[in-house]
């Protein structure tokens, strides 16, 4: 398979997260669509990683790997301590930081 | 063979992907994210990346969607509307998606190189291999598996300062207990009896005297 097909699938996915993004309103989901983001990023390193035949595509999408799993750890734990305090699981009704 | 392969992972991935922005229960939307993740570790698999395709099954798929399980779980994956405020959303944020997918057409077709309409560099044994990865980790991208590391080590110690119970900044559910004032059945011969045997239930010359 040509380079170019997996640059496409990657390009409707990382679409498909950040409408998801934009458009949900729990902020669990909006954490996996950020992961559906960081998956179609990873999915275009290693494409380009195998078009140059080098390891260094793979191992940015390690790296990236990991930050995702420290943003889903980070994450999780506000969302876990929102519903201690209470507080509603809705990204459009916790706007106290507004400007 | 390898067509029929990549035509079936994408649509997996791809179906995964609408699954999690369009189910309404967040458990399923888990779950699909766990369907999406197997079928872009197949898409890593087809372009001769197995390390990396081992990591996204189990680093991904397994520990990082059972913490997500787990919190689903305990918050609790009522539905809930898809979208419901504001009526502008409604229409932006599916053309904002398939602006940045025209895009993201636009700078993939438009690309000067010329290896994207190929199938990448030759056939190289070593590619994608454990040995590959490892000796890059260590010797050209040691600053960045050790800034990894120390970015791990942070968020942990952030996840556990941010979901453990905090006393005195929640005033409504303030604890001011203590452990021996939870109630329990009298004359059992816990160490709460034996600590204020006397007053606690009145009884305390039996208890003194026990185990």
């Amino acid at each position: 398979m040509a380079i170019g097909w997996y640059l496409a699938v990657s390009a409707f996915i990382f679409c498909i997260g950040a409408a998801g993004v934009v458009t949900r309103r729990n902020p669990l989901v909006v954490l996996l669509c950020l992961e559906l983001m960081l998956n179609a990023g990873n999915l275009a390193l290693i494409a380009f990683s195998r078009m140059h035949g080098t390891g260094d595509g793979q191992i940015f999408a390690l790296i990236v790997m990991v930050v995702a799993a420290c943003e889903v750890t980070i994450g999780l734990g506000l969302i876990v301590a929102l519903y201690r305090r209470r507080l509603p699981i809705d990204v459009d009704e916790l706007s106290e930081l507004r400007g | 063979m390898a067509e029929v392969l990549f035509f079936i992972a994408a649509t997996g991935a791809i179906a995964g992907a609408i699954g999690v922005v369009a189910l309404r229960n967040a458990f399923y939307a888990v779950l699909a994210l766990v369907g999406h993740l197997l079928s872009l570790a197949a898409l890593f698999l087809l372009l001769r990346s197995e390390f990396v395709a081992a990591a996204q099954v189990v680093v991904y798929a397994g520990a990082v969607m059972v913490l997500y399980v787990f919190v689903v779980a305990y918050v609790g994956g009522e539905d809930m509307p898809i979208r419901g405020t504001a009526a502008g959303l409604r229409i932006v944020a599916p053309l904002f998606a398939v602006v940045l997918l025209v895009e993201l057409c636009i700078a993939t077709l438009g690309s000067g190189l010329k290896a994207i309409d190929g199938e990448g560099a030759g056939f190289d044994p070593a590619f994608g291999s454990p040995a590959q990865i490892g000796e890059l980790f260590l010797t050209k991208f040691l600053l960045a598996f050790e800034i990894a590391s120390f970015l791990l080590l942070v968020a942990a110690v952030g996840a556990v300062m941010l979901a453990r119970r905090r006393r005195g900044l929640d005033e409504g559910d303030r604890d001011d207990s203590t452990p021996l004032d939870i109630p329990r059945p009298a004359l059992t011969g816990t160490m709460a009896e034996a600590v204020h045997s006397g007053e606690a239930t009145g009884r305390g010359d039996r208890d003194r005297g026990g185990w």
